[in-house]
């Protein structure tokens, strides 16, 4: 029942005539219009997913697929800067590489100082300079075959971030990736592509922050791939406050070598409907990673996060904090999977989903899955869904601070629980202004 | 499908020519299912023409639908054309005594254990056997009979009491609940029905037997419990099945109503076949429970022990209608060799201040593969909604899977929902401390496992927690060293 077909092909014609037109125009390697006309058929074959499809059970597409589909063609030049300057990050030092509607803007970025074994770059300059490590691992880590949309981002690779570190590189700043919808003209689709390759020992810190400058609906089909080597660090933050009538459809796919430390953050706040997957798998032993995540949403969006914590190989860890604040008659959707291979013993897997509520119509659906196929493993998860602890009301209350003010302190700190895992300060703050506001309009408009 | 449809009918008629295969011992239709068998069945059981129609109903909606594929279980689908749907031991007509049982039967029961002179006279349980399909001996009629307490089988209940088998057949499974719900209620044969009136406390544990015994007959039962108002009942459910090399299908179901402050607790302790070591056999267990809180303060209770089977599909759910009211749900399932079992429970939270308690342990060994499915749906206007879930999985062995996933639904914000799970293996140390105190690795395990399923194990009725402490014992028996 699982594997019918999500929508008959007839219903993809625009979306594959702007496959073939972009396909037409783009020049590339041979191998990149292979890599193209791969996610052409996969998209072709695939479709959009339906409610139908288990994994897609409590996010419907459909307003996706109704939208015009108009992938722009190269960054929006009428950005300036100046529009971008409530997205900074206060006392910010670090690089900050600017995408708008999915392609680079060299204007508005800037690029970090040169540093041996740290490349920071756009993906269609690494492109063109034809760089070795693309080819080995562009679309070798993000299946085609997942869903619709990332077989449809593969159809259309043409920018997106490039991070490449080389054995033992250390990038001396956090690398802030600012992607734009730009205002003007309704539905404007951007497919950026990232791909993060960490060579052996290396480490970084990458920022990928998702805004919108005008207030039409857009569509956003992002697909990072990110390759952690053995005994890598890396710290991937994404934080997506697009506006409120944006459709955001994200996956992160990590592969994580031997002793590798990974840390994912997922914070989300914008768009009507966002979805995002984040997929990590343990292909070494000792691997230690964490997911972090939190969603604050009101009105009538969704918020939809599919993780998946792959333990292929034994003696690996991973941890997962998952809050959600739901207010109006918003849809937050948690579906985190834990998956222990059968020779994965020793094995380290928690997982916590924790909702709140604050008003009658908001809605959660939560689905904490273990699949263990090996014996000798620890794992549990455990989630909640419910109103602020009664005790810690009162407890506030008998300090003398009055119920609506308790019960702020108290949501507010169920958010910073998880903003406070992020260890670039200047990210922490930006996250903890944006979120504080979004926080009170929450409150107030319930 | 008209083309399909056809086939159907030929075949069907194509063996008509030779009339019914009738040997012996029971009276089986020939295999396969169309509107005819259906008929046949009906007839046989000289059915009221509605019921009839209910059944041709819910026989051409299990046409339109196709076998789910959704769980987590792997193996050879049935055949639903190579079933016989009818099957009943021959007896005397109407039996006053149990003396009047076939001998023949009455043997296969002593071997079970399940003596119903014993039964009758020491622990004071009133046994509905079911011996593939017709029920041949009831017990206690008379007693319960004076508190007004109906406990009898299927098709004597649609005989004597077509008013309240009419009203509520079907009101909390309804035919086109699933495609196995489907099936039952276009082929179910016979099962038990009980109804409790108003204020009554049933006296007794209610239990009743099954057993699949001719081959080749898939047991399609149907039960259905009402508890009126301030009524109380337990009712237990026990199943064994001799050795057979083909997979049997068994798609029962089950409804449970209770009826404002009446409460309900239904016990099942299920050891089917499960086939051989190599995954050879073994019963095909597809059932749907289904209970219905629908007054005030009601309280429907499930307990399971699930040991057999070589495949369970199995969800005992709880629809928390009225306010206040309250439904549990204990399990332990435990799959050795190649058995697998995706089982859970839904709890739908309807009405005001509805609570509802989760347990599920479940032990994988051998390949087994252990899959606990269950869903919390708390809706709009269930305020101050309360659910606990644990679910926690015991791994032995490196080749066997314990599998979760559990679906939490919130739409009211002052609903509390808690769901823990966990997956453990028996420590070595465990083992190495039990063994110095002079009690052997197997047994050891078995008291390890007895002490992890206790909290369900507390919820059975005295003689089934000690049989299923037993069970459990046997059905590991091999899988250490």
């Amino acid at each position: 029942m699982t594997t019918t077909k999500s929508k008959p092909a007839a219903d993809l014609g625009a979306h594959l005539a702007a496959c073939e037109s972009f396909a037409a125009s783009t020049a590339g390697h041979e191998w990149l219009r292979t890599l193209r006309r791969n996610g052409v058929t996969h998209f072709t074959e695939l479709g959009f997913p339906t409610t139908k499809l288990e994994d897609w059970i409590y996010c419907n597409v459909a307003p996706i697929t109704k939208l015009a589909f108009k992938p722009a063609a190269s960054a929006d030049a009428s950005v300036t800067a100046k529009q971008l300057s409530p997205f900074a990050f206060p006392d910010w030092t670090g690089s900050r590489l600017v995408f708008v509607n999915g392609h680079f803007s060299p204007a508005l970025s800037s690029l970090p100082a040169p540093q041996k074994g740290v490349t920071v770059t756009n993906l269609a300059a690494a492109l063109a300079s034809g760089d070795a490590l693309l080819q080995s691992h562009l679309a070798h880590h993000a299946s085609v075959d997942g869903s619709g949309f990332s077989a449809l981002n593969t159809a259309f690779i043409a920018d997106g971030a490039f991070i490449a570190l080389t054995p033992n590189a250390v990038a001396a700043e956090p690398i802030h990736l600012l992607f734009v919808s730009a205002p003007g003209d309704a539905a404007n689709t951007a497919q950026p592509r990232n791909l993060i390759v960490a060579g052996t020992n290396s480490s970084a810190k990458v920022v990928e922050h998702y805004v919108s400058l005008g207030g039409a609906a857009h569509f956003t089909n992002a697909v990072t791939e990110i390759v952690v080597g053995e005994g890598a660090n890396i710290e991937h933050a994404k934080f997506q406050e697009e506006n409120l009538e944006a459709f955001h459809i994200a996956t992160v796919q990590a592969t994580l070598a031997r002793d590798s430390r990974f840390l994912s953050h997922s914070i989300s706040t914008g768009a009507r409907l966002a979805r995002h997957n984040i997929n990590l798998v343990m292909t070494g032993q000792g691997v230690d990673c964490v997911m972090n995540g939190l969603y604050a949403v009101g009105g009538k969006q969704l918020v939809d996060h599919h993780t998946v914590a792959d333990h292929a190989q034994p003696h690996c860890g991973s941890h997962e904090f998952y809050h959600g604040i739901l207010s109006g008659s918003s849809r937050g959707v948690f579906n985190g999977k834990i998956f222990v291979r059968k020779d994965a013993q020793k094995t380290d897997a928690k997982q916590t989903s924790r909702n709140l509520l604050l008003t009658d119509t908001a809605t959660v659906n939560s689905k904490p899955q273990l699949e263990i196929l090996a014996d000798d493993v620890k794992c549990t998860h455990g989630a909640t869904v419910g109103q602020l602890n009664d005790e810690a009301l009162f407890y506030c209350r008998t300090r003398g601070i009055a119920e609506v003010n308790a019960r702020r302190l108290l949501t507010h700190a169920f958010a910073s629980e998880i903003v406070n895992r992020i260890t670039v300060e200047p990210v922490r703050e930006h996250l903890e202004q944006v979120l504080w506001a979004r926080l009170e309009e929450l409150i107030e408009k319930k | 499908m008209s083309e399909s449809t056809n086939t159907i009918e030929e075949f069907v008629a194509s063996d008509y020519k030779y009339g019914f295969v009738t040997n012996i011992e029971s009276d089986t239709v020939p295999p396969g299912l169309s509107e005819d068998t259906i008929r046949f069945i009906s007839a046989k059981k000289n059915e009221p023409a509605w019921l009839t129609e209910w059944r041709l109903k819910a026989f051409r909606y299990w046409q339109t639908l196709s076998e789910p594929k959704w769980p987590n279980l792997t193996y050879t689908q049935t055949d639903y054309q190579a079933i016989s749907y009818y099957s009943a031991p021959k007896q005397k007509k109407t039996l006053n005594s149990l003396d009047e049982v076939d001998p023949e039967l009455r043997k296969t029961f002593d071997k079970l254990g399940i003596s119903l002179n014993e039964q009758k006279r020491l622990s004071g349980v009133a046994v509905d056997a079911v011996v593939d399909s017709v029920s041949v001996a009831t017990t206690f009629k008379t007693e319960l009979a004076k508190q007004g307490i109906i406990f009898s089988s299927f098709s004597e209940a649609v005989a004597h009491h077509p008013e309240l088998v009419q009203k509520y057949l079907g009101s909390v499974v309804p035919h086109t609940d699933n495609f196995y719900a489907a099936l039952n209620a276009a082929v179910f044969t016979d099962g038990s029905f009980c109804y409790i009136p108003k204020g009554v406390r049933c006296p007794m544990e209610l239990s009743t037997y099954f057993r699949i015994e001719a081959a080749n007959t898939g047991q399609f039962e149907r039960t259905l419990i009402v508890a009126d108002e301030g009524a109380y009942v337990s009712y237990l459910e026990g199943c064994t099945a001799p050795m057979r090399d083909e997979n049997q299908l068994h798609a029962a179901v089950v409804e449970l109503i209770a009826m404002e402050s009446a409460q309900i607790k239904y016990s099942t302790v299920q050891n089917w076949y499960p086939g051989d070591k190599d995954g050879k056999g073994g019963i095909y267990n597809f059932v749907t429970k289904r209970g219905l809180c629908k007054g005030a303060n009601s309280k429907i209770s499930w307990t399971q022990v699930e040991t057999g089977s070589a495949i369970t599909w199995k969800y005992p759910s709880c629809i928390l209608l009225g306010d206040n009211s309250q439904g549990e749900f204990y399990s332990v399932a435990l799959t050795n060799n190649c058995q697998q079992a995706d089982t859970g429970t839904k709890m739908i939270h309807i009405g005001k201040n509805t609570r509802s308690t989760i347990i599920s342990k479940g032990i994988s060994a051998g390949r087994g593969q252990n899959s606990y499915r269950g869903q919390v749906k708390v809706m709009k206007g269930a305020t101050n909604a309360r659910n606990f879930s644990q679910c926690d999985s015991l791994l032995l062995g490196d080749k066997c899977g314990a599998h979760t996933f559990p679906y939490i639904d919130v739409q009211n914000p002052t609903a509390q929902v808690e769901h823990e799970a966990s997956t453990s293996k028996i420590g070595e140390d465990q083992i190495f401390y039990l063994n110095q105190r002079g009690i052997e690795t197997q047994d050891a395990v078995n008291m390890i496992v007895n002490g992890f399923c206790k909290e369900v194990f507390r919820e059975l009725p005295m003689e089934f927690a000690v049989e299923a402490q037993k069970l459990l014992g046997v059905s590991l028996d091999g899988s250490v060293g």
